[in-house]
């Protein structure tokens, strides 16, 4: 009896909407706030590396003398802690799929010179 | 009778989603012992708390087990408050309750799924875990993520859920509410899902309670017990609440409870839903636990009562940190169960146990 019940239901499956997508020919528009892979505007940057504090598999490296901010992707966990702690608001979460890789890399931005009182009211207003 | 047998079920068997080796001594077609073995997965995730500090520690506490993401990094977030002395404002609470009781609807109609999967039923399987993907749609809507939510921190909660999202939420849930029912109406009413159930792996209110069973393994054999109705956070603003139990002990009346749990926690987060107050979402958290204060928690977890152990050490890193599984509990119950069962019923009363092995091995 219990059969005819799912049977039942199934069917009424045909006259539905489908509940999965075609995927890749169809992609799902991402939530507001949904997780993906670390961006960092490096304008508004400011190398406080409270990023690199706060983050739990240590990932991220911020190296002030050489103005450089790297992230090893492969170790983030989305945790989304760097991003809660970053005071000038320049990282954010990034949920489209990147693109394929053969090699586990590091991605490593160049964060420009700044006026420098710029920069230190900056850090300054974070602390 | 026969000459006993040994036979190796596991760790890698069709049945078993994580790996649990079990060897069966059998007697004919009569399974007499059980030895059970564990130790494929350990990753040493208790260690890692002398190197990840209090905050950071909550992302590896919810990578214990992927199902149970949401309630070990809730178990953990409580611990440290308690440990802290921190007050955790009252919407974090019910936000908290609100995904906790989303993921054991999850983690309920993921092991219904498989468990179906495991009966020959390839199409309930499919409308379970259907039903499922509408609840992860929340969570990915309502924290970022599916499974993995990294919401709760020490403190309070990440994110907040507005009204209109909570009555959205509370929508799907009746839509999931309605196809459920005809689901499980469908499986406890079929005469071939009761002929593999009934009697079979009976565990008696007796062998529950002197083996300290927890979760709906105890819950089946009579044992009322059910962390939730201590009323501790937001649980305490429900205005009742009984835990489900049954009194037969077989895999059946295990079914049964896993099944009505959802409806139970359906029926939670509409409650919660409607009296949720305005207010913060999370304090800040300041200074460091006290070196040599201790704190112990408890957390009904899908599976059962989950215990957590804190210790601080006056740093930013915790001296301990301890967790009991439910699983780790079970295990004994388990293998009393099997004993004396027909070795073709042992899949049936591993699946309707639900042995997490990733959390009871961290």
């Amino acid at each position: 009896m219990g059969s005819f019940h799912l049977g039942a239901m199934t069917l009424r499956s045909l006259f539905k909407k489908p509940e999965t997508l075609c995927y890749p020919a169809q992609t799902k528009t991402p939530y507001a706030g949904q997780k993906g892979h670390i961006v960092n505007d490096v304008a508004g940057c400011i190398l406080c590396a409270k990023c690199q504090k706060t983050c739990p598999c240590h990932c991220i490296t911020v190296d002030k003398a050489a103005r450089t901010w790297t992230i090893q992707p492969y170790m983030c966990v989305q945790c989304g802690s760097c991003v809660a702690a970053c005071p000038t608001h320049c990282l954010s979460m990034d949920p489209s799929p990147t693109s394929i890789a053969t090699q586990k890399s590091e991605v490593v931005c160049a964060v420009p010179e700044k006026d420098k009182d710029a920069d230190a009211d900056a850090e300054k207003a974070a602390s | 009778m026969g000459k006993s047998t040994v036979i190796p079920f596991g760790p890698q068997h069709p049945v078993l989603p994580e790996p649990l080796h079990l060897d069966l001594v059998v007697q004919d077609e009569t399974v007499i012992d059980v030895l059970p073995q564990i130790g494929f997965v350990h990753r040493g995730l208790e260690k890692l708390v002398e190197t990840r500090d209090y905050n950071q520690f909550i992302f590896v506490a919810e990578r214990i087990c992927g199902i149970c993401a949401m309630g070990h990094s809730l178990g953990y977030a409580e611990t440290v408050e308690e440990l802290m002395g921190i007050e955790v404002p009252t919407r974090a609470e019910y936000l908290r309750v609100i995904w906790h009781e989303l993921s054991r609807i999850h983690s309920h109609l993921l092991w219904l799924g498989l468990a179906a999967d495991a009966f020959g039923f390839e199409s309930m399987f499919m409308h379970c875990w259907r039903l499922r993907e509408r609840i992860l749609d929340i969570f990915e809507k309502t924290t970022g993520g599916r499974v993995i939510l990294s919401v709760v921190r020490v403190g309070g909660v990440a994110r907040d859920i507005e009204d209109s999202e909570l009555a959205a939420i509370c929508s799907v849930l009746d839509g999931i509410k309605s196809e459920y029912k005809e689901i499980t109406d469908t499986l406890l009413t079929d005469m071939s899902v009761k002929n593999r159930t009934v009697g079979v792996g009976t565990l008696t209110h007796e062998q529950a309670v002197d083996l300290s069973m927890v979760g709906p393994f105890a819950r089946a054999s009579n044992v009322s017990y059910d962390v939730r109705s201590f009323g501790r956070g937001a649980y305490g603003a429900l205005s009742d609440f009984q835990p489900i139990v049954d009194a037969q002990g077989d895999c059946y009346a295990r079914v049964k409870v896993r099944c009505l749990e959802v409806l139970q926690s359906i029926q939670i987060i509409q409650e919660l839903a409607g009296k949720i107050p305005q207010g913060d979402i999370a304090v800040k958290v300041k200074g460091n636990p006290d070196p040599g204060a201790r704190a112990a928690n408890v957390l009904e977890q899908p599976r059962g009562e989950c215990y957590y152990y804190a210790q601080g050490n006056g740093t930013k890193f915790l001296e301990r940190m301890r967790m009991r599984t439910p699983t780790s509990q079970n295990l004994a119950g388990m293998v009393e169960a099997l004993k004396g069962c027909d070795l073709a019923d042992v899949n049936m009363v591993i699946l309707t146990i639900d042995p997490c092995i990733s959390c009871t091995e961290r």
